[in-house]
């Protein structure tokens, strides 16, 4: 479903964040992104995302080249893509249901089918009956939750997580470890980014390892450190 | 488009007005008194217009004749003077009745007259024209007839005015123009403090997949407003105040052709909206191109 073939970015200030990387991931995949701080972890999700474009290779996502589309192209393609950040990046003055709905409202959602799919989504993480809250009443882990509910709510193909538990104990990390778990379970293909090593270990799934820009370690069912 | 959306576009558009609301006044305060200014000149200029087409209608060419002439050298002048291409109407006025319209018109200054054991006045004709562009040369025409002594017309009058039209015309133009300006000016500053309260979102828009049209409406939105409420406030205080000032002219030159208030200028005023409209998506349009890279 996503395709990287020999894809290099070398920022403005000549920093080399990738290398010639190549990467296939198929659908329904479970992908965590490890590796050392300036290993290209959140550069490699930004390309995919077309926050940016490589400065040589090619991605393919979903059957669509993601370098060569045209501008008014990206909204549509980043309407499959649901982001979660370590940040969370909610609107504080929004409640969490407007908060879920946003991503509905900038898409043309009528009314009717906001509201519906809003409430879905907010079952889905476990945020049923905090609707009416405001992001700053909630804890970290609740917020996160938010956040994924807004990811997820218009049933994206692929859900990026870049550190997403970055900000949160160990306990709060493993619950939502569960919910992101469920959500690939219901077909979402999940590629997440993370230096938590204990939650990769437990996980058991494939581990893509970067660093200095290069694919170090691609494994089935890996650790975060590895062999 | 579905109908959430357009809620969300005004919605976003007037919360942003709310927030930034000190400049949002200030850019509806240029742009009121730009078009108000704009609006008077307006008026001015359809009232001079009518002005000058009555006088026009008024204007008349005097055909003073020697003394010598004969009753049908009379009636073959005016058999030509009918015919001359532009001229719409011919009077004659023969001496007797002009020495009679000169006294009703002195009035009590009649004793003047008691003393002359002539009557000084020659017979004259007067004509009237079609267009009062066609003056000068007819009485250039008419001057060539054989019997004609003198011919006079008012044409300074009407130069007259027309000069002070076009003056008031610059001067008008030259401040509209400059305050235009200023009111596209301070609408771009606001829709720019606008878009850049709300970078946060806007963002978090761009991520959610948002185009760049529905991240740039409420902006664009928000501008017309702007725009649009300074016009509105224009065109009320122009109504009130030539309301006030034909009911003054009624009093005091009830002779003015002033034009009314709602028969002929609608227009007028949905010219000055439409203007507004189009001042706030100029302003609004230059800072969303520039200042909104999505
Ligand atoms: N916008 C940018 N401009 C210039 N250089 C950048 C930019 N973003 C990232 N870099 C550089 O690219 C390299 C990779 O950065 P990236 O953020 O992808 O690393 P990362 O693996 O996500 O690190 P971390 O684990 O700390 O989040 C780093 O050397 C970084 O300094
Ligand atoms: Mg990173």
């Amino acid at each position: 479903m996503v395709r990287l073939y020999n894809v290099t970015k070398i920022y403005k200030n000549n920093s080399i964040a990738l290398n010639n990387v190549t990467l296939h991931i198929k659908k329904g995949e479970f992908i965590f992104l490890v590796g050392p701080s300036g290993a290209g972890k959140t550069t490699l999700t930004r390309l995919i995302f077309r926050e940016d474009i490589p400065t040589r290779g090619q991605i393919v996502f979903n059957g669509k080249n993601v370098v060569r589309m045209r501008p008014g192209e990206v909204p549509f393609h980043r309407r499959k893509i649901g982001m979660v950040f370590q940040d969370f990046r909610l609107l504080a003055q929004r409640t969490v249901y407007d908060n879920v709905a946003f991503a509905l409202q900038v898409t043309g959602t009528s009314n009717h089918r906001i509201k519906k799919l809003a409430l879905e989504a907010l079952k889905v993480v476990g945020l049923e009956g905090k609707e009416k809250m405001h992001p700053e009443q909630l804890s970290g882990g609740e917020q996160q939750r938010v956040c994924i509910a807004r990811a997820i709510v218009n049933n994206p193909l692929l859900l990026i997580a870049d550190e997403p538990t970055g900000n949160l104990d160990p306990g709060t990390s493993r619950e939502l470890m569960n919910l992101f778990k469920e959500i690939n379970g219901r077909g979402t293909t999940i590629i997440m980014a993370t230096h938590a090593w204990d939650i990769v270990d437990s996980m058991k799934k494939r581990v893509v390892a970067l660093s200095g820009g290069k694919v170090v370690r691609d494994e089935e069912s890996g650790d975060y450190h590895g062999a | 488009m579905g109908r959430s959306a357009v809620g969300y576009y005004f919605k976003e558009a007037f919360d942003s007005l709310f927030r930034n609301n000190w400049l949002s006044l200030a850019s509806i305060g240029v742009v009121t008194v730009s078009l108000f200014i704009f609006g008077c000149f307006l008026l001015i200029a359809i009232n001079t217009s009518a002005i000058i087409n009555t006088l026009e209608s008024m204007l008349e060419i005097n055909v003073f004749l020697e003394n010598n002439l004969n009753q049908s050298e009379i009636n073959h002048l005016n058999e030509e003077l009918k015919f001359l291409p532009g001229v719409s109407g011919v009077e004659f006025v023969p001496k007797e009745q002009a020495l009679e319209n000169m006294l009703t018109s002195l009035g009590n200054g009649k004793d003047i007259t008691d003393n002359l054991d002539e009557n000084p006045l020659p017979d004259s004709f007067r004509i009237k024209t079609n267009s009062v562009g066609l003056v000068p040369q007819i009485a250039a025409n008419i001057y060539k007839f054989k019997g004609v002594r003198n011919v006079i017309y008012g044409q300074e009058v009407v130069e007259r005015l027309l000069i002070v039209t076009r003056w008031i015309r610059t001067t008008c133009l030259t401040s509209i123009g400059v305050l235009g300006l200023a009111a596209i000016f301070l609408i771009s500053t606001t829709i720019r403090v606008s878009v850049f309260s709300r970078r946060k979102e806007i963002g978090i828009m761009k991520f959610l997949g948002a185009t760049n049209w529905f991240v740039r409406l409420p902006f664009l939105l928000e501008g017309v407003v702007l725009g649009f409420s300074g016009a509105l406030l224009a065109s009320i205080i122009v109504y009130l105040v030539y309301t006030i000032v034909i009911d003054k002219i009624a009093v005091t030159m009830p002779f003015l052709p002033v034009v009314g208030q709602i028969d002929k200028l609608a227009p007028v005023y949905w010219g000055l909206l439409i203007l507004g409209l189009l001042i706030g998506a100029a302003g609004s349009s230059i800072s969303v191109h520039r200042f909104l890279k999505v």
